[in-house]
């Protein structure tokens, strides 16, 4: 057995959190007051040998990573998921030695390639042949290196003819290519990827994952980081699963997407009041979450079918409405669902607590967060109980149809699928010209 | 079982642990530092009309300035030298001190896109800075060997320590930038605060005057700017005037330069591990 190629143990990643009035926060001013206390203390720290400056307070730290533990093999394509916040960058970072972790240590047997951003050190008045120059020294590449690889980067790149153009004058896909062939072919033995493939179009993603995993196959170890599942689990075989700093699950990548996608409950984004908009007198609600397959989730897959469940505390008998609306990610309402006014359905309830699902169409919506208003009422006269954004979710990796296009939400594009149907009308088209 | 095959490039990465490959990372990444500095050359001078013609109309036009203003209006003495030749002596080392100090003080932050995106020794963005501004001295140097002989000057076995005196006001430069860029990391201050330290070292600096000029018991406090003693050896060797103190002054200058080299150097590393999260 051959020591693995990457091992990471108990690596963890500390940052101070910046609090109003704390030292250390504002500008020079501020530092020199605090400086002039402290630089006693990391004197004497210095001559007992030690760093001068440890010295953030318990209270003030925030563990972006803590006791990270895990090992690859050589030749294996790890995906690391998780949610935003949960310490991937900060893990690619400390690994492509961006940072330096505070405790533990990681051992990286063979040369590291990272490409954290596509284009990094671009420079828009040089030429596409100086910034390929320039872009291989930044990723540690050597002139000789760069040469050799030339004629391979510039066929990938489909820039032949505009090689001495500056790239200021690329279309955005071109830059883009150029950008990702450089790294591409910086040949390491262990590759670093963060979220490049969120960009550029179809095509171009699709050559990314196609060079990655001709990279894969070509024995070479890759890290990669996504929030599109259907790549993880295309590209890789083993995930790691983040989730606040911490490794929750290692496997295969199949089985951590799965991990990922079910437990939305443990980041404690579930049932929120505090945008409960009234005290409510009756029909109070309780407890609500999404479920898909009868197992609660805070994040769908596109075209997926989940319900939500509502529970309510009834005190007195009523008879009252249902009603939520689905909010986009800055806070517009988008759809509205009242059950009264729109379905007829109302609820007669006695004392007690009732529990109503709510059967949600497929869920063909963009990739991005949404939440959902939950309102009991007593159809259009008056509101019983009304929480604002009371659940939230996120829709992961809408890749739709047979190209997988990615469907983010953005002011252009919105937030839904208009299903339209469309087809050629036979009897109008008009033949030549 | 052992694998047969040597083992390969291995990688620790541990709090401190960059400390011991320095010299090993910066050789590895030498040709950066040459495309670092090109790129800045080649980006400045583009869509200019007069290209690298600038580097020469510069100081060109510097001197002309001093020498109207300070030479003729207010009768400076040039102790013996050719008043335009004394200006451009101290003006080249100064500009080569001023420009490297700006450029690598100012450099992480300028440079924080790539420093929060890819790895490569943080200590090649200042150097490239001030590369930068020694490719600009060279080309002024080119001033100098036109004006000689006008004013009747003719090259010594002297001028052999010129390029001596360039790399010292380099390495001056670096490791006061060293110092300033660390600071700038964290304190954005430093930006609006250099530009007016630069300032008052021009002043201070003996650019439109010689050295003689400060009487001779404040000679030595008046070098405490380790420019001075570059400056006046930069006359020694160009015009071949000394002040009685320049050994001493020159001294002066060495030993600022490795007292600020160290600082610079310990107050970089301090920085520099964990920059990515202040830019």
């Amino acid at each position: 057995m051959t020591k693995p190629i990457i091992s990471v143990e108990n690596l963890g990643k500390r940052y101070r959190v910046k609090r109003p009035g704390m030292r250390g926060g504002g500008g020079l001013r501020h530092a020199i007051e605090a400086g002039a206390a402290s630089l006693w203390n990391g004197l004497s720290r210095i001559v007992q040998g030690r760093a001068p400056y440890d010295r953030i307070a318990p209270e003030d730290e925030f563990w972006a990573l803590k006791d990270i533990n895990f090992e690859v093999q050589a030749g294996e394509c790890v995906g690391i998921i998780g949610r935003n916040g949960a310490g991937k960058s900060t893990l690619l970072k400390i690994l492509s030695r961006i940072t330096e972790p505070s405790t533990g240590r990681a051992v990286l047997r063979g040369r590291v390639g990272s490409l954290l951003e596509v284009g990094t050190g671009f420079h828009s008045e040089l030429t596409g042949r100086e910034n390929i120059f320039l872009n291989g020294a930044i990723l540690g590449m050597r002139r000789h290196e760069i040469n050799k690889r030339m004629e391979e980067i510039v066929a990938f790149a489909e820039v032949d003819d505009f090689l001495d153009t500056p790239v200021k004058h690329y279309s955005s896909g071109m830059y883009m290519r150029l950008a990702f062939a450089v790294a591409a072919h910086l040949d390491p033995e262990i590759l670093i990827v963060d979220e490049v493939l969120a960009v550029g179009d179809v095509q171009f993603q699709k050559k990314c994952l196609g060079k990655m995993s001709e990279v894969a196959q070509d024995g070479r170890t890759v890290l990669f980081v996504s929030h599109n599942m259907a790549a993880v689990q295309s590209l890789c075989k083993i995930g790691v699963l983040l989730e606040q700093g911490r490794v929750v699950q290692v496997g295969l990548a199949c089985e951590a997407v799965t991990a990922y996608l079910a437990n939305g409950s443990i980041c404690g984004e579930g049932f929120n009041t505090s945008g409960r908009q009234r005290k409510p007198t009756n029909c109070e609600i309780i407890d609500a979450w999404i479920e898909r397959d009868g197992v609660p989730t805070q994040a769908l897959l596109f075209g997926e079918r989940s319900d939500i469940i509502i529970v309510i505390q009834v005190v007195k008998r009523i008879k009252f409405a249902v009603e939520i609306i689905l909010r986009q990610q800055d806070g517009l309402a988008v759809k509205f669902a009242p059950s009264g006014l729109a379905f007829d359905w109302e609820i007669d309830q006695v004392p007690g607590s009732v529990k109503i699902r709510c059967q949600l169409p497929p869920m063909r919506f963009a990739s991005g967060g949404y939440s959902i208003d939950l309102i009991t009422a007593c159809s259009g006269k008056e509101f019983y109980d009304y929480i604002e954004s009371g659940l939230r979710f996120t829709v992961d990796s809408s890749a739709v149809g047979e190209r997988n296009w990615m469907f983010n939400q953005s002011r252009n594009q919105g937030y839904s699928l208009w299903e339209v149907n469309y087809q050629v009308d036979q009897n109008e088209i008009t033949q030549g010209l | 079982m052992k694998p047969l095959h040597e083992e390969p490039h291995v990688l620790v990465l541990a709090p401190g642990e960059a400390d011991q490959r320095f010299w090993c990372d910066l050789w590895h990444y030498r040709d950066l530092l040459v495309f670092l500095a090109w790129r800045d050359i080649a980006v400045r001078y583009r869509q200019t009309i007069a290209g690298v013609a600038w580097a020469l109309l510069q100081p060109a036009m510097t001197m002309i300035l001093f020498t109207i203003i300070f030479g003729r209006l207010a009768h400076m003495d040039g102790g013996g030298m050719p008043y335009p030749l004394l200006v451009l002596a101290g003006l080249i080392p100064w500009q080569l001190f001023s420009a490297a100090l700006t450029g690598s003080g100012d450099s992480l932050v300028a440079n924080a896109g790539l420093i929060s995106k890819v790895y490569f020794p943080r200590i090649i963005i200042p150097m490239a800075a001030v590369s930068v501004a020694i490719v600009n001295a060279l080309v002024s140097l080119a001033l100098l060997a036109v004006l000689m002989p006008v004013y009747g000057v003719w090259p010594t076995w002297r001028l052999v320590t010129l390029p001596l005196l360039l790399v010292l006001t380099a390495l001056i430069a670096l490791g006061a930038g060293l110092v300033v860029a660390a600071m700038g990391v964290r304190y954005r201050d430093i930006r609006f605060v250099l530009p007016f330290v630069v300032q008052c070292g021009f002043f201070a600096a003996p650019v439109g005057y010689s050295t003689v000029v400060v009487p001779e018991h404040w000679r030595m406090v008046f070098a405490l700017n380790p420019m001075v003693g570059v400056m006046e050896g930069f006359r020694w060797s160009i015009l071949g005037h000394a002040v009685q103190e320049l050994p001493q002054m020159l001294a002066m200058s060495v030993a600022t330069m490795v007292v600020l080299l160290l600082v610079g150097r310990w107050a970089f590393r301090a920085v520099e591990r964990d920059a990515a999260d202040w830019l």
